[in-house]
């Protein structure tokens, strides 16, 4: 293989993204318009956030259970606390922030299952939620409500974001010197700590980084919805381990791609969109978005194999 | 990592970009198209014009879709039967040009609004909605409405000021049965209250109407008050718990769905079977046709008829057709008299819930009183209809 081909294993997110995006333009002309590609895709702005969350944590060898949980958690001090008391909410999601952080530190540090943690923790999430939200309701800080409706003058506002948000965490996990030591953490962290890095920092970090994603899933998620409640992202944990195995991504070994997770998030969704305009069922969606996973993954397997030949 | 594999990393991701930059090239090119090709967002946005024109143009190329959030128990199932059955005879004459129905798969509101912008998409005109959240959908009906979408909600309504509201009187249906109860004990009753699940909505209104209604008749009293969760076991065991402290009983209020399981524990208990006011569950009805067959039991039974799902769809139609409907709509309860209920039961397959048909006629009346009392009352609407409240859950679960 020389320099620079691109093998067709990493090609595989963009492909099956561009194959679903093709064949729901052929469905429905009207999602090939800046209003149609906004619709199409403006309510994933907060999953694929969520879903570069996930990716941190997947990248260090762990898997987060309560993302759905945190989001819904955020969305929900978002939409009563940040309204009514700004800096008692900046404050409150600053906390979050740090409490995923130490969460880190503590798995790592006890050699706990993050798996088993994090599952525990969305039970805590979930309950601090409903103190705070007992019923759904609350309202959108009018900021956030114009910066999710914006519209920029020529791509909408869900392309825009989603370019963005691929681009930042390119940039911060790919290119970043700290990004390659975080990814080599789930390669080999007995490297890394022979580095003279500190390792309960470095996870503490990832977590961190972790919680700022899930903050902003939350933000978003308030300021497209108008509103929140305690169980409103409840679906977001699996969509976004979905995320990032569909992009590319790989539970060990710190193999992961933000832009492929990206692109998985976006076509997660766009696999709805397409079954919808194909009047198939919605009884059958979520069996539809699981079949769209493992297509992938098999032709993913397929091209491994032949990578391995080669 | 090595460079190498980092570099074809990167490579990946400007691929990437470059398909989006080219889909957004796409799109650019489209955004003048599309508004060529019939009936685009962008053409449906000038309709919202035509509605400031006097009257009705015909609304058969106009398409309206359904979207539901639930249809887990019979009432529901009964609304999504009548919606079919009373827009299909719509289509086929050509009053419009689809009335399609989509329920999603979990009562999720985040699942609702893609389903609802993936209907924009669709391009129909209008959009009817069972909300399942007053306020999460706010951001999705606003899209809409900005696409020049018709929006119309009934029993779980939006908040959306841009949206239709059509709602039952739940105030109301308190008032009335304390009224049949002032009619049937003249001379003063002890009465039971039933109530439904706490902190809705639904039952908050529908008590207070009680409680409303109770200071026009010293001689009626609530001796007691349980909480029946709208479910018949509930209901059952709440009230053979609380009747061995109480006195006789005359009278059973309750909130719909109930009433089987309070002539349950009433029976149990060998006391004697007080009037309990039915609402339109089928098991309900047969037991009050049975004992009145036996013993001439008499009652009345109030509910809220599936049937309010056709009104939105008349109040849409309606709309498109450029007639200008108030904002807030109130359907009237659903009630059968003692002479009806034989023909009623006969209509109810065992299991469904009772219904009531709204024809176009009766909406256009609907509308018409809505407008006589938007004139003679300058403020808008009546204040439930505004109230952030839990209507949709409520209402869902106003049903057994």
């Amino acid at each position: 293989m020389t320099r620079h081909s691109i093998s067709p294993r990493k090609l595989l997110p963009l492909i099956s993204f561009s194959v679903l995006l093709i064949a729901t333009f052929a469905l429905q002309e009207r999602a090939m318009s800046y209003l149609g590609l906004n619709l199409l895709f403006n309510l994933t702005i907060p999953i694929a956030l969520a879903t570069i969350g996930q990716l941190l944590i997947i990248m260090v060898n762990d898997i987060d259970l309560s993302v759905g949980a945190f989001v819904s958690l955020v969305a929900c001090v978002v939409s009563t606390l940040l309204v009514q008391h700004p800096w008692l909410g900046w404050l409150a999601l600053a906390g979050l922030v740090l409490a995923y952080a130490a969460l880190g530190a503590l798995i790592h540090r006890f050699e706990l299952p993050a798996i088993v943690v994090t599952l525990g923790m969305s039970f805590i999430w979930g309950g601090l939620a409903l103190v705070i939200m007992p019923a759904p309701g609350g309202t959108s800080p009018e900021w956030l409500r114009a910066l999710m409706t914006v519209k920029p003058p020529l791509a909408p506002m869900a392309v825009v974001a989603a370019l963005l948000i691929a681009a930042a965490a390119h940039l911060l996990i790919m290119r970043s010197g700290i990004g390659t030591v975080l990814r080599g953490l789930g390669g080999n962290s007995r490297s890394v700590a022979r580095a003279g890095w500190r390792l309960s920092g470095l996870y503490a970090l990832t977590y961190g980084l972790a919680g700022v994603f899930g903050v902003l899933a939350g933000l978003t998620l308030v300021g497209l919805y108008t509103s929140s409640g305690a169980s409103v992202a409840s679906s977001y944990t699996l969509l976004s381990i979905a995320g990032v195995i569909l992009g590319g991504g790989e539970f060990i070994g710190g193999r992961v791609s933000p832009i492929g997770a990206v692109l998985g998030a976006l076509t997660l969704s766009l696999a709805g969109s397409l079954l919808a305009f194909m009047h198939i069922s919605p009884d059958w969606q979520i069996g539809a978005q699981g079949a769209v996973l493992i297509l992938v993954l098999a032709a993913r397997l397929l091209f491994t194999r032949r990578e391995a030949l080669l | 990592m090595t460079p190498d594999n980092d570099n074809r990393r990167w490579r990946a991701g400007l691929l990437g970009l470059a398909l989006s930059t080219a889909a957004l090239a796409a799109h650019a090119d489209t955004g003048g198209a599309a508004a060529a090709t019939p009936p685009s967002p962008a053409q449906v946005a000038g309709q919202t014009q035509d509605q400031s024109q006097p009257r009705t143009n015909s609304t058969a190329d106009k398409r309206i879709a359904l979207s539901n959030n639930y249809a887990g128990n019979a009432w529901r199932q009964q609304m999504l039967a009548a919606w079919q059955t009373q827009t299909a005879p719509a289509v086929k004459t050509g009053v419009v040009a689809a009335a399609d129905a989509f329920t999603i798969g979990e009562n999720q509101p985040t699942d609702q609004a893609a389903q609802i912008q993936n209907l924009i998409l669709q391009g129909y005109d209008a959009i009817v909605i069972d909300a399942a959240s007053t306020t999460a959908l706010n951001g999705a009906v606003q899209e809409a409405c900005d696409a020049g979408v018709v929006v119309v909600s009934f029993d779980g309504i939006v908040t959306a000021p841009c949206a239709w509201k059509i709602v039952n009187d739940f105030h109301e249906w308190g008032r009335e049965q304390v009224d049949y109860m002032a009619k049937r004990f003249p001379d003063g009753a002890n009465l039971l209250e039933v109530r439904g699940l706490p902190g809705t909505f639904v039952d908050d209104d529908l008590h207070q109407g009680i409680v409303d209604e109770l200071e026009h008749y010293p001689k009626l009293h609530i001796v007691s008050s349980v909480e029946g969760d709208w479910a018949q076991d509930v209901t059952q065991q709440a009230v053979a718990g609380v009747l061995p402290s109480l006195p006789h009983i005359d009278g059973v209020l309750n909130q719909g769905g109930e009433a089987y399981g309070v002539a349950q524990a009433f029976r149990a208990s060998q006391r004697e079977m007080p009037v309990i006011i039915f609402s339109n569950a089928q098991d309900e009805l047969a037991w009050w046709a049975e004992q009145h067959r036996k013993n001439g039991y008499q009652s009345i039974a109030i509910s809220n008829a599936p049937g309010i799902a056709v009104v939105a769809f008349w109040v849409a139609q309606r709309i498109l057709a450029g007639e200008d409907v108030p904002k807030h709509l109130t359907v009237p309860l659903y009630h059968i008299r003692q002479d009806e209920l034989s023909e009623v039961l006969a209509h109810t397959p065992k299991g469904s819930v009772a219904d009531q048909i709204f024809t176009r006629a009766d909406v256009e009346r609907l509308i018409q009183q809505a407008r006589a009392t938007q004139a003679s009352a300058p403020e808008p609407s009546p204040a439930k209809a505004q109230d952030p409240a839990k209507t949709p859950s409520a209402a869902e679960e106003t049903q057994p």
